[in-house]
C-alpha cells in the first residue's frame, strides 16, 4: 500500500510543477505590458506603475520570479489581490466554504438519486423505467446548466415563489461566521427560521450543480451494474435460489460500485467548472463567482492564485479517489 | 438463368455494417435527423430567417411570442429587449454553434492526433513530456482554463474556440497514444516496416486508420462539449460578443428579463439543449456501432 501511495505521489510532482508553470505563465503571457493591462482603460500613473511592477516582481529575471513564486506557495503566499489589497489565500479561504457547502450538497444529491436510478434501470433493463430514466439522464448530461438555473428561478422563484432567487441566507439573519458552512452556522446560531432560510437558498443551486454529475453517475451505475449482473458469480447466486434483492444487494451492488466511486470522485473537477456558472446565476458568494469577478476586473493576482488553488484541490481530490480505488480494489493496488 | 453479382467493395460493406449497428439505436437515428436538420437550418439561415438577426424593431421591444396576448404576428417567437426577432437570431445562432463545433473539433482532433501519434510512436522522454503536459491541462477544470485563456487572448468567438480546443485536445492525444501503443507492435505494422515504410508513413497511413473508431466517438462528444462550453463562455460575457446571434450570448443578454419575459430566456436555452442532446445521441449510437465489444457477432 505504501509503495502504491509513494508511486501516486511521485506521479503528482510533474503535474504540480506544470500547474505552477501555467499559473505563473498566465500573467506573463498577456500580450503587452501586464501592469498596464491590469490597470485597464482608466490608465495608471508612472509611480503606481513602478510600484505595481515591483510588487508583482516584474522587474526581476523570469527564473528568479518563478522560483520566488513557488517558494511563496510553500509559505502560503499566493499573492495580493489588486482589488481588495488582501492576501489571495485569505480571500480564497473565506469564500471556499460556500463553494464546498454547495458542492457537498450537490454531490450528495447526485449520488442519492443517480445510483438508485442507474441500478434500477439495469435491473429492469429494457423496461419503460429504464428507457425513461436513461433518457432523462441523457437530457441531464446535455443540459446547459446556466439555462437550467434560469428556468428553475423562473418556475420556483418567479411563478411559485417557493425559493429565493439569490444569495445564501435572508438579510434578516446575522450571526458570526463560524464554520463558513451556512447550514451549520445557522443551526448553531439558534435563530428561529435561519436554518430554513439557508436551506431554501441552497436547494436550487444544488439541483443545478448536481444535474450533470447525477446524469453521469446514473449512466455509469447502470453500465457497471449490467456488467456485474452478467458475471458468473451472480448467475451462481441466482442458481442457488437467492432472492433477486439479495443477489443485487449483497453480490452485485458492492462490485458494481467500484467504478462508480471513481466516477463520483472525477465529478469534483466537473463541479468546480459548474460552480463558476451556478454561483454566477445565483449570486452565490463562492470561489467560482470570485474567479469570474476577478477576471472581469482584471485582478490577475487573484486569478493566478485562484487558478492554482482550484487546480491543486482537484489534483488532491483525484489523488484521494485513486487511493480509495486502490483500497477498495486490491487488483489495482498490486498491478 | 445467370445473375451477375458485382463484387462489393470493402468500403461499402463496412459502411453497410456500420449503418446496420447504428440504426439499431433509435435514439441515435433521431439525433442524426435533428442534427441534419440543424445543418440545413444553418446553411440556409438567410433564406429561412424571417428578419435580419441584428435589425432592431424599436416599436416591438420585448414583444411576446405571436400566440400570446400582446404578441405580433410577424415575430413568431417574440422579440428581445432591443426589438430583435428571437426566431431569426436562433436560426443564425445555429450557424455559430455548428461553426464552433466544427472548428473546435478540427483543431483539437488534429492537434491531439499529432501529439498522440508522436508520443505513442516514439515513446521515451518524448512520450513522457507530451503526456505530462496533457495531464497538466486535464488538472484544471475545463471551463476555468478556457475562461483564463480567453482572459489572456481577449474575449471573442475565435479566441473562445481556440481556448476550448486546447482544453479538449488532451482527450484526443490520450486516445491516439493508447491506440498507437496497442497497434504499433502488431504484425501488419511490422510488415509495413519491413517493406520499407518510413516513420511518417507508418504513423499516418498504417497505424492511424486503425485508431479512428474511438477518435470519431470522442470527436462527437467534443462537438457537444464545444457547443456547451462556447455557450457558457458567451453567457459569462467571454465568448461571442453582441450583436452576434450566439445562443449563450443571447441568454446572457436575457438574464435581467427572466421574470418578466420568459421567451427571451427559454428559446435560446432550448436550442442549445436540443443541439447538444442530438449530438450526444449520435455519439451514443456511434459508440455502440464502432465498439466491437458491443456488436453481436
Amino acid at each position: 500500500m505504501i509503495r502504491f501511495l509513494i508511486g501516486k505521489l511521485a506521479y503528482l510532482i510533474p503535474t504540480f510543477i506544470g500547474i505552477t508553470v501555467v499559473a505563473f505563465g498566465f500573467v506573463r503571457l498577456l500580450p503587452g505590458d501586464p501592469v498596464l493591462l491590469m490597470a485597464g482603460e482608466r490608465g495608471i500613473s508612472p509611480e503606481r506603475h513602478a510600484e505595481l511592477s515591483a510588487q508583482l516582481g516584474f522587474d526581476r529575471p523570469i527564473v528568479v520570479q518563478y522560483l520566488d513564486f513557488v517558494m511563496g506557495i510553500f509559505q502560503g503566499d499566493f499573492g495580493t489581490s489588486l482589488a481588495t489589497r488582501r492576501p489571495v489565500l485569505g480571500e480564497f479561504l473565506t469564500l471556499f466554504p460556500a463553494t464546498m457547502e454547495l458542492a457537498i450538497c450537490a454531490i450528495i444529491l447526485a449520488t442519492l438519486i443517480g445510483i438508485p436510478l442507474g441500478v434500477f434501470a439495469a435491473i429492469k433493463r429494457g423496461s419503460a423505467f429504464d428507457q425513461i430514466s436513461m433518457g432523462a439522464a441523457l437530457v441531464g448530461y446535455s443540459m446547459p446548466i446556466f439555462w437550467w438555473g434560469l428556468l428553475l428561478i423562473i418556475l420556483f422563484s418567479g411563478i411559485l415563489g417557493w425559493t429565493p432567487v439569490s444569495g445564501r441566507i435572508d438579510f434578516l439573519y446575522f450571526f458570526p461566521n463560524g464554520t463558513g458552512f451556512m447550514l451549520i452556522d445557522s443551526l448553531m446560531s439558534g435563530q428561529k427560521g435561519a436554518f430554513a432560510s439557508a436551506l431554501s437558498h441552497l436547494i436550487l443551486p444544488s439541483i443545478v450543480l448536481a444535474t450533470i454529475p447525477m446524469a453521469v453517475i446514473a449512466r455509469q451505475s447502470r453500465s457497471a451494474m449490467l456488467e456485474v449482473l452478467s458475471e458468473d458469480y451472480v448467475r451462481t447466486a441466482r442458481a442457488k435460489g437467492m432472492s433477486a434483492w439479495r443477489v443485487v444487494g449483497v453480490h452485485a451492488l458492492r462490485n458494481a460500485m467500484i467504478p462508480v466511486i471513481t466516477t463520483i470522485g472525477l465529478q469534483i473537477g466537473v463541479m468546480m467548472a459548474g460552480a463558476i456558472l451556478t454561483e454566477t446565476i445565483f449570486s452565490w458568494p463562492g470561489v467560482g463567482k470570485w474567479m469570474i469577478d476577478s477576471i472581469s476586473r482584471r485582478d490577475y493576482p487573484s486569478v493566478q492564485g485562484g487558478l492554482l488553488l482550484i487546480a491543486g484541490i482537484v489534483m488532491i481530490v483525484n489523488l484521494i479517489v485513486d487511493l480509495l480505488y486502490g483500497i477498495i480494489n486490491p487488483r489495482i493496488r498490486h498491478s | 438463368m445467370t445473375a451477375t453479382v458485382k463484387p462489393q467493395s470493402e468500403r461499402a460493406r463496412v459502411l453497410r455494417e456500420f449503418w446496420f449497428y447504428f440504426s439499431e439505436n433509435r435514439g441515435a437515428v433521431i439525433g442524426l435527423a435533428v442534427f441534419l436538420a440543424l445543418i440545413f437550418v444553418a446553411i440556409f439561415a438567410p433564406l429561412l430567417a424571417p428578419h435580419d438577426p441584428i435589425q432592431q424593431y424599436r416599436d416591438f421591444l420585448l414583444a411576446p411570442p405571436s400566440w400570446q396576448e400582446g404578441g405580433a404576428s410577424q415575430f413568431l417567437l417574440g422579440t428581445d429587449a432591443v426589438g430583435r426577432d428571437v426566431l431569426s437570431r436562433l436560426i443564425f445562432g445555429a450557424r455559430q454553434s455548428l461553426i464552433i463545433g466544427c472548428v473546435v473539433v478540427f483543431i483539437a482532433l488534429v492537434g491531439g492526433i499529432i501529439l498522440g501519434l508522436v508520443a505513442g510512436f516514439f515513446g521515451g522522454w518524448v512520450d513522457t513530456v507530451i503526456m505530462r503536459v496533457m495531464d497538466v491541462i486535464l488538472a484544471f477544470p475545463s471551463l476555468l482554463l478556457a475562461l483564463v485563456m480567453v482572459a489572456i487572448l481577449g474575449p471573442g468567438l475565435m479566441n473562445a474556440m481556440i481556448a476550448i480546443a486546447i482544453v479538449l485536445q488532451p482527450h484526443f492525444a490520450r486516445l491516439t497514444r493508447a491506440a498507437v501503443m496497442a497497434e504499433k507492435n502488431k504484425e501488419y505494422v511490422m510488415a509495413a516496416r519491413v517493406a520499407g515504410a518510413g516513420r511518417f508513413r507508418l504513423m499516418v497511413r498504417t497505424i492511424l486508420p486503425n485508431c479512428m473508431g474511438p477518435l470519431i466517438v470522442q470527436g462527437t462528444l467534443s462537438f457537444s462539449n464545444a457547443v456547451l462550453d462556447a455557450a457558457a463562455l458567451g453567457f459569462l460575457g467571454m465568448g461571442a460578443q453582441p450583436p452576434i446571434p450566439e445562443w449563450g450570448t443571447m441568454l446572457a443578454e436575457a438574464r435581467e428579463f427572466i421574470l418578466s419575459a420568459w421567451w427571451v430566456v427559454t428559446f435560446p436555452g432550448l436550442a442549445i439543449l436540443i443541439t447538444v442532446l442530438a449530438i450526444n445521441l449520435v455519439g451514443d449510437g456511434l459508440r455502440d456501432a464502432l465498439d466491437p465489444k458491443l456488436k453481436r457477432s
